[in-house]
């Protein structure tokens, strides 16, 4: 059993008399690969919010590597280690794949220096270099980020995700919107990715995680219903009966 | 050709500098020529909040005109020297831009635009009511200034040449230090929150922080136009901080192609040139000006100089190919 590299307690969140989640406690194992799941409107959106950072739960707490990063603000997120991407592609669409990449992994090194020239930082063009060869971007550095295709500006993403180093890779539906042939190139490189660090996904299509996951949280009407092993998951009678609707 | 474009680009400030060195000579009188410098360096200031920050900011006369005030009452109730009248005059405009920036960058979109606009009336009046130090609404008077000392030279700056070099000098200082910040690391971060405050954010940039560098630092350069327009002008005018001064930047910024280093130049020369000539043949030259610059949004929205630097890349691009 690996140690919680993340973890909610009591976790609930209301938008004026709507209650989005309820009194969740999940932990997330280190080094492992989990997958939020749940049918639409199960709260899967609402609890990645929450676990990166984009607004703060109306109750319970957020606990990351031991320390209480609750209510904190979107950019130390971050900087703690977490990095995410988004469900609606999220780039700087007016610069190129490569300063896309390039802006992303400067964070660590350097914020607010004015007069240094960014040129002389050539191991943040290196790394970019690596990593836009990495997620199968190799060769397009140079092209502006609006002008590549959807999947591309998905895998873009996720270059900018790792870009940061984080230590937990936090994704919303990183499928969303893909041909066949794109999910399976995507999924292939999410397996590789959570082979050096912890990575959490949410996915509307059960099927696509089962095989690649280590472990599944299951939501329904923004309440834990189930975690476990994906074959814990696949034999639960509350989730055959909500979630496979049989 | 694009190897003549990226040696420019690469060297775009000694390629400005190079410009504004001849152009005294090529511009019918120097006075004209002195407010090129001046207002290209004001729209250049706005320009890297608008044009690079994705900040579209209706107050800017705020802090030509706190600029000009501060070095104007500097000289005429302190009796202080021309270069600490420059000094404090930025250093006025730089304090005016973080407090307008702390209260405005809490708002997005329009609502940045409206808060900048009435915040700048509210320092308009400010500055209107306070006769005593600034001459309410006849304007600040006898700003004189007739000789500088230069490294140790005796310069007469009554003289317009003369003048129009040692504002250069400053000119060219400010578009060096602009120049680097663009070629920086947060250079990089502000078209990023321009791009996407968002993806910013989750990138582990703080965006509050940088829109409000960004502002103070765009409010500092307007603010040393705006010291320098005082010693030019020896008067600071009231208009100096009225909106329609506001929107002389935005237009600049637009006409000459936001965004790009020379565009605010070519902007704020092409809208001072224009305002010249058409004012000789009518009187209603904002008429003139306006129609033109409603041309240049419709069919050209990235400006004279971006329009060119579009342009000279296809051509490059196609003979490339070729």
């Amino acid at each position: 059993m690996s140690a919680d590299i993340l973890s909610v307690h009591g976790v609930g969140k209301r938008f004026g008399a709507f209650v989005a989640l309820k009194d969740i406690s999940v932990s997330f194992p280190a080094g492992q690969l989990t997958a939020i799941i749940g049918p639409n409107g199960a709260g899967k959106s609402t609890f990645f919010n929450v676990i990166s950072g984009a607004f703060p739960p109306s109750e319970g707490r957020v606990v990351f590597e031991g320390q209480d990063i609750t209510g904190r603000a979107q950019h130390e997120f971050a900087r703690t280690g977490i990095a995410k991407s988004f469900q609606i592609t999220n780039v700087f669409k007016q610069l190129s794949a490569h300063e896309n990449v390039r802006v992303a992994a400067q964070m660590r090194h350097s914020r607010f220096e004015l007069l240094k020239p960014r040129r002389a930082m050539g191991e943040l063009k290196d790394a970019a270099d690596a990593l836009l060869q990495r997620v199968g971007l190799g060769g397009l550095g140079d092209k502006r980020a609006s002008d590549l295709a959807h999947g591309q500006q998905r895998a873009l993403e996720i270059a900018m995700a790792l870009a940061a180093e984080p230590r937990l890779l936090l994704m919303d539906e990183p499928t969303a919107g893909m041909s066949p042939e794109e999910t399976t190139v995507m999924m292939d490189l999410i397996t590789q990715i959570a082979e050096e660090r912890t990575v959490v996904l949410v996915e509307h299509k059960m099927k696509l995680v089962m095989g690649i996951c280590q472990h599944l949280v299951v939501l329904h009407h923004g309440e834990l219903l189930a975690e476990g092993t994906p074959d814990e998951i696949r034999n639960n009678a509350e989730v055959k009966r909500v979630y496979l609707g049989h | 050709m694009t190897d003549w474009i990226a040696f420019v680009t690469r060297h775009r400030v000694g390629a400005v500098i190079a410009v504004l060195l001849v152009l005294p000579w090529v511009i019918p009188y120097e006075a004209l020529a002195v407010n090129i410098l001046i207002f290209g360096l004001y729209a250049v200031g706005f320009n890297l909040l608008f044009g690079y920050t994705g900040l579209l900011s209706f107050g800017h006369a705020s802090f030509l005109g706190t600029g000009s005030y501060v070095a104007g009452m500097a000289i005429v109730h302190l009796a202080l020297p021309w270069w600490a009248a420059i000094v404090l005059g930025v250093a006025g405009a730089t304090l005016m831009g973080l407090l307008i920036g702390l209260l405005a960058i809490r708002t997005r979109g329009i609502y940045f635009s409206m808060v900048t606009l009435a915040l700048g009336q509210i320092v308009y009046y400010a500055f209107y009511k306070a006769e005593p130090w600034t001459g309410g609404e006849n304007g600040l008077r006898g700003v004189r200034v007739e000789k500088i000392h230069l490294f140790g030279f005796e310069l007469d700056f009554v003289d317009p040449l003369t003048k129009y070099y040692v504002v250069l000098v400053f000119v060219a200082a400010a578009l060096w230090f602009v120049s680097r910040v663009l070629a920086s690391p947060f250079g990089a971060v502000i078209e990023a929150v321009r791009e996407n405050e968002k993806r910013a954010a989750a990138c582990g940039y703080d965006v509050a922080r940088t829109k409000l560098l960004a502002f103070t630092l765009s409010a500092a350069v307007c603010g040393l136009a705006g010291t320098l327009r005082a010693l030019h002008l020896s008067i600071v005018p009231i208009d100096s901080l009225h909106y329609l001064q506001s929107g002389q930047a935005v237009m600049m910024c637009l006409l000459g192609g936001m965004g790009t280093f020379f565009g605010p130049f070519v902007g704020a020369a092409v809208f001072l040139l224009l305002e010249d000539v058409v004012t000789h043949l009518t009187r209603y030259w904002m008429a003139v000006v306006g129609a033109i610059f409603m041309v240049f949004v419709l069919f050209f929205p990235r400006g004279i100089w971006g329009s060119i630097l579009q342009w000279l890349n296809r051509a490059g691009a196609a003979r490339g190919r070729a």
